[in-house]
């Protein structure tokens, strides 16, 4: 078996995955070479993206984890940030949480994302076309839900959102991507701090006042609830209008049936798995689909290229909304599977079918292949998507 | 058919909810899963066998009696 050289990284079709991943003869488990010469894994097939991720000897410690890509990140893990911890440390945070974020609790915030939705498109429609659908509807929309439910100041957003881009820049040195977690850690220690003593109505409110976990703990579970809560949803509504713009047969779809939108959704997060790979470390010798994986040995999933796999979703490279694409991967796998899915679900349930129908002659402002892409990015996407009606 | 929840594993993603709500429901201070219908009915079965199937940490199963 050859080993793959380095991580294919280049998207020739702003949709789909690098053309080495999804390859149907592919091998689902391969040997690849990483950035410091370490002999890991690339894993690009369905089941065996689940197998890993739902395995306790693969842990997601990034300590342990050598990078796939050219920059070693070395990033500091904030205390409480549990995304990047393994049990039972990560079940004692995430459990403070998982009852915020039910199926009956995210629907009872329907009515607030309408309005917050119905308030962006007006301020589309005011700012007249041709306008920057990112700035003007994809970023706002996730970002003032996650305010509103964490408790943070909408008005502190050109801070937050700035030192997220720079946090996710994968080819920003180590030292600059430190330097926005540090950043955003002071910002949000001075809210927590503000929590404590006003103990509001919300999130960060309740958790302060439970008791439950140090200042320190609290600034990091803000982060990472902050981060995941806007940079991905914002993502998946920018990159989903451009997907579905490019295709009209399926805008139609979404934008002239309402029952359509569940389904859609899922469908569009499985396209287009804004976030694309994660990275796990072996802890233990392992057998994975027949292949020996040792104690020590980085195995990056590539979550867009499972979610390609035809042996679990027919004709994968097609966007079909009508498709049951129900147990994709772009939420990941196993414990820590996204703990906000039913709110991102939500959102684009609510976003996308309204933008559509309050701009039917919606179209893009510029050729797509100028579309500035997102590839140096940890959520991929689009930078910018110039729109007019 | 009878389903199977094994509790202490769920990290309440409530895929179950959105796929068979007649038949699991989640604790609404811990998230976790609830089992409202412990024998589904037939009309029940599909939706129990794909949150079954989707269900992250495989903490959902169905026994034959």
């Amino acid at each position: 078996m050859t080993a793959v050289d380095a991580m294919p990284q280049h998207r020739p079709d702003p949709f789909d995955p690098p053309a080495d991943l999804t390859d149907p003869e592919r091998d689902p488990v391969r040997r690849m070479r990483y950035a410091d010469g370490h002999l890991g894994w690339l894993v690009t097939g369905y089941e065996q993206a689940r197998a890993v991720l739902a395995d306790p000897r693969m842990s997601v410690r990034p300590e342990l984890a050598h990078q796939p890509d050219s920059q070693p990140t070395n990033l500091t893990v904030p205390a409480g940030f549990f995304l990047r911890m393994d049990p039972p440390q990560h079940e004692r945070y995430r459990r403070l949480l998982t009852g915020r974020f039910t199926v009956r609790r995210i629907r009872a915030l329907e009515p607030g994302i309408t309005a917050i939705v119905d308030e962006a498109l007006d301020s589309l429609a005011a700012a007249g076309s041709p306008a920057d659908l990112v700035s003007t509807y994809a970023l706002p929309i996730p970002s003032l839900v996650i305010c509103e439910l964490l408790g943070v100041p909408y008005a502190d957003r050109g801070g937050f959102q700035r030192d997220s881009a720079r946090m996710l820049n994968l080819q920003a040195p180590a030292a600059d991507r430190n330097a926005a977690v540090g950043s955003l850690l002071a910002y949000l220690s001075e809210l927590v701090a503000d929590k404590r003593r006003t103990k509001p109505d919300d999130l960060l409110g309740d958790l302060a006042a439970s008791g439950a976990v140090t200042d320190e703990e609290l600034a990091g579970i803000a982060l990472l609830l902050l981060l995941a809560g806007h940079e991905t949803t914002a993502n998946m509504i920018a990159h989903a209008t451009f997907a579905l713009l490019q295709r009209p047969e399926q805008l139609a779809l979404l934008r002239d049936d309402p029952d359509r939108a569940a389904g859609a959704a899922d469908e569009l997060l499985r396209h287009l798995s804004v976030l694309y790979l994660v990275l796990r470390t072996a802890t233990a010798d392992l057998e994975l689909d027949g292949h020996a994986i040792r104690a020590g040995e980085t195995v990056t999933v590539s979550l867009a290229a499972a979610n390609r796999d035809a042996g679990r979703f027919p004709g994968p490279d097609a966007l079909r909304l009508d498709r049951d694409a129900t147990g994709h991967l772009a939420f990941g796998h196993g414990i820590h599977q996204c703990l906000g899915q039913q709110l991102a679900r939500t959102e684009l349930r609510i976003a996308l079918p309204a933008l559509l129908r309050r701009f039917p002659g919606l179209r893009l402002a510029v050729p797509a292949e100028d579309v500035p892409m997102r590839t140096e990015m940890a959520v991929y996407g689009v930078h910018r998507l110039p729109v007019a009606w | 058919m009878r389903v199977t929840v094994d509790v202490d594993r769920c990290c309440a993603s409530g895929q179950c909810v959105e796929a068979a709500p007649d038949v699991f429901d989640q604790d609404d201070d811990t998230g976790l899963v609830v089992l409202r219908a412990e024998r589904p009915t037939a009309a029940q079965l599909p939706g129990v066998r794909r949150a079954v199937a989707v269900c992250p940490t495989g903490c959902l199963g169905l026994a034959d009696r």
